[in-house]
């Protein structure tokens, strides 16, 4: 029986690593945001199974909370964002596709062999729960870097902190779980009103005064 | 607001944490730039009063707040430092209101971040459940990027964007690794709260697992680090500074560098009571140094005089991460009294900068001539603050830098050269500038500016006492804090 919840458990988080390379090579604005869409779905259903079987009700909260507003509300919301900025066929890409592949692939493998030399000691589940984590807390990352348009940064984050509540809730009896994923929703909720409100296409990669000199979304 | 103490059955530590929501709240719903303002003062003045208290009487720790004699410091530092913030906000804002920077719509929004960002600050010093410090951090943190933003230019948007998305993402590593804090005291302390309460987790951090407890440790390096503004992660500081409301670069400044700073030392700590783990200091070390020489350098080739205070911030933070990461009682000594005086005297630097913008109309460094002639006693608090920030002796600076840099000779001659060095290139770029600024043909308006000078001068003169003559028990309070560092 405990076998059976652990590949559940598995299964679910390497879905988890799965989509975060899919959404690394999504090419087109309305793919990326379908791709994230079932990354939060499959990060709640897990949510949702650890509550289950750690018998830890609280969990269902966290789990409710991502597919309202992951799986639904933002991607709904990005949408409409995207049709209306007119972005919806370009991605640019910093690094190419392939590259950015064996880069994600490096990530996975480096978490993996940081994740289970470090977590020798403790139980199971969770030593693998935490190095699929970290593997899609560092895709997530890499996302953000390799992408030039602020929504497909903003999904790369909050792809990244996929990761994080997979890695929270997989923590066995770990406390604050769902306040700290309700101070996150705060976080991501304020990051897309920002898209919204100031239309921010480009990321903003100069630290000096000189790159200030125009509103980079105003530009093109 | 010693009635608070008589008639409500608070103790000290709640009334830091209550008196700046509630005024917080009161903020939001009081019209009227006089009347908030005032609020804002008495609000932040209360919260200081309080927390002297704390010396005196110091309430039992609870599984989610407590004060030892680390945090005490920083949080009377963070309520002092914030009293004289508002001072200086009041009469600063009362300008950007009648040239119509801000609007009276934007400043109820402003009064009440400023005491929503209190009260996460103190939440942040005074949290005793690792997970509660990180709500609280990022709490602080988003309370800065809206105000950052506030005057809604383009500049402006940019740079509260640019710090939301980078004090996410250091944010979000710094979970990660309070997240494998917790998984490396689970098998001691147990499932649930205890295992994520600093005081249990400080008492029993012997028997955690020193390879979780090291991974850890460098996600909350590279997390904490991002807030603090150490150098491969500091993107976000300079921006942040030079577009935001002046008091809020003076408070960023001042004092939410030093939270994640703490939040760090108490990782230190923690990584330090545990044998096996790796010594966290040579990490802190590098990154610390690193921030020091590229911040110095980096300081020639700005515009802006904000942003050179910004990088100068870099540079000061980089210096204390240094002194912290060497470790010792000397250098952890240093270090804290060099956090205190870099809150001080930066602070005071930004209220002379800040009202020295107003009158020039301008954050240009090459349209600012001649600040002594026109606006003497502005013009003199700045190079007072230059000279001090520089670490030129008497001043405090000094002291404490000195104190680094003869305690690293001791023990590392090399790095202590290279610290030296950085030292001289900041101090060789700040007083370039502050040539240029202050003395000269004067140019730009020469109208008087209606200023707050005596937060200013306050601040100046309690760096200047502190690097003549420092208390008896101050010193010995400070040692006694050095050694719990280890």
């Amino acid at each position: 029986m405990a076998g059976q919840y652990f590949d559940i458990a598995h299964m679910l988080a390497g879905g988890l690593v799965l989509l975060s390379m899919t959404l690394l090579y999504q090419d087109r604005m309305f793919g990326l945001l379908n791709v994230f869409a079932l990354h939060a779905v499959v990060l709640s259903t897990s949510v949702a199974w650890q509550g289950h079987i750690q018998g830890a009700p609280h969990l269902y909260i966290t789990a409710l909370i991502a597919l309202v507003l992951k799986a639904i509300i933002i991607p709904v919301a990005l949408r409409r964002m995207v049709v209306r900025l007119g972005i919806h066929r370009t991605i640019e890409t910093v690094v190419g596709v392939g590259p950015t592949m064996l880069l994600g692939m490096g990530l996975v493998a480096l978490s993996m062999v940081v994740m289970l030399r470090a977590t020798a000691t403790a139980d199971p589940l969770a030593r693998e729960d935490l190095a699929f984590a970290l593997s899609v807390v560092l895709l997530g990352l890499l996302m953000m870097v390799t992408r030039r348009n602020a929504v497909s940064q903003v999904i790369g984050f909050m792809s990244l902190e996929n990761g994080l509540i997979l890695a929270a809730t997989g923590a066995k009896g770990m406390p604050l779980v769902v306040e700290i994923s309700v101070a996150f929703s705060v976080l991501i909720a304020f990051i897309v009103i920002g898209v919204f409100l100031f239309r921010i296409r480009e990321r903003f990669d100069s630290v000096d005064v000189a790159a200030l000199d125009a509103f980079r979304g105003e530009r093109r | 607001m010693t009635f608070l103490d008589l008639h409500l059955p608070l103790d000290a530590l709640t009334a830091v944490l209550i008196i700046p929501a509630a005024a917080a709240v009161l903020l939001v719903l009081l019209p009227g730039y006089w009347l908030s303002a005032r609020l804002n003062m008495l609000a932040s003045l209360a919260t200081w009063l309080v927390s002297l208290t704390l010396f005196v009487e110091r309430p039992a720790p609870s599984p989610y707040l407590f004060v030892d004699d680390l945090n005490i410091v920083f949080v009377v530092l963070a309520t002092f430092v914030a009293f004289t913030t508002s001072a200086f906000s009041a009469s600063y804002i009362g300008h950007e209101l009648e040239i119509g920077r801000l609007t009276p719509r934007y400043l109820r929004f402003y009064h009440a971040m400023y005491q929503t960002l209190m009260f996460a600050m103190n939440l942040g010093l005074t949290a005793n459940n690792i997970g509660l410090m990180w709500v609280a951090i990022e709490l602080a943190t988003l309370t800065t990027v809206l105000m950052v933003g506030i005057y809604r230019t383009h500049e402006a948007l940019e740079a509260a964007w640019k710090y939301f998305i980078l004090g996410s993402v250091g944010i979000a590593l710094a979970l990660f690794g309070t997240i494998l804090v917790y998984m490396a005291a689970r098998p001691v302390l147990g499932e649930g709260q205890d295992a994520m309460v600093w005081t249990a987790l400080i008492s029993k951090a012997g028997g955690f697992s020193p390879e979780l407890l090291n991974v850890a440790f460098v996600f909350l390096m590279l997390g904490y680090g991002t807030k603090v503004g150490l150098a491969p992660l500091h993107a976000w500081l300079p921006d942040a500074h030079a577009e935001g409301p002046t008091p809020i670069s003076a408070v960023l400044s001042g004092l939410l560098l030093n939270v994640a700073l703490y939040a760090l030392l108490r990782f230190k700590m923690l990584l330090a009571a545990n044998p096996a783990a790796i010594a966290p200091g040579p990490l802190m070390v590098t990154m610390g140094l690193l921030s020091l020489i590229f911040a110095g350098f980096m300081l020639y080739r700005r515009r802006d005089i904000k942003r050179m205070f910004a990088y100068s911030s870099i540079e000061h933070m980089g210096l204390i991460t240094f002194a912290f990461g060497m470790g010792g009682p000397l250098a952890n000594f240093a270090g804290l009294l060099h956090m205190t005086m870099h809150s001080l005297t930066k602070s005071a630097i930004f209220f002379a900068v800040g009202h020295i913008a107003q009158a020039k109309g301008t954050q240009r460094i090459a349209d600012i001539r001649g600040l002594t002639e026109s606006h003497p006693v502005l013009g003199w608090g700045l190079v007072l603050g230059v000279v001090a920030i520089a670490g030129l002796p008497p001043l405090g600076i000094f002291m404490s830098e000195f104190l680094i840099v003869s305690s690293t000779f001791a023990r590392a001659p090399l790095l202590a050269i290279l610290v030296v060095f950085g030292l001289l290139i900041a101090f060789g770029a700040l007083m370039l500038r502050l040539n240029e600024v202050a003395f000269g043909e004067p140019t730009g308006s020469k109208a008087p500016v209606k200023a707050s000078y005596v937060p200013l001068f306050a601040h100046l003169a309690l760096v200047a006492a502190a690097g003549i003559y420092l208390p008896g028990p101050l010193v010995a309070w400070f040692q006694a804090v050095a050694r719990l560092l280890g």
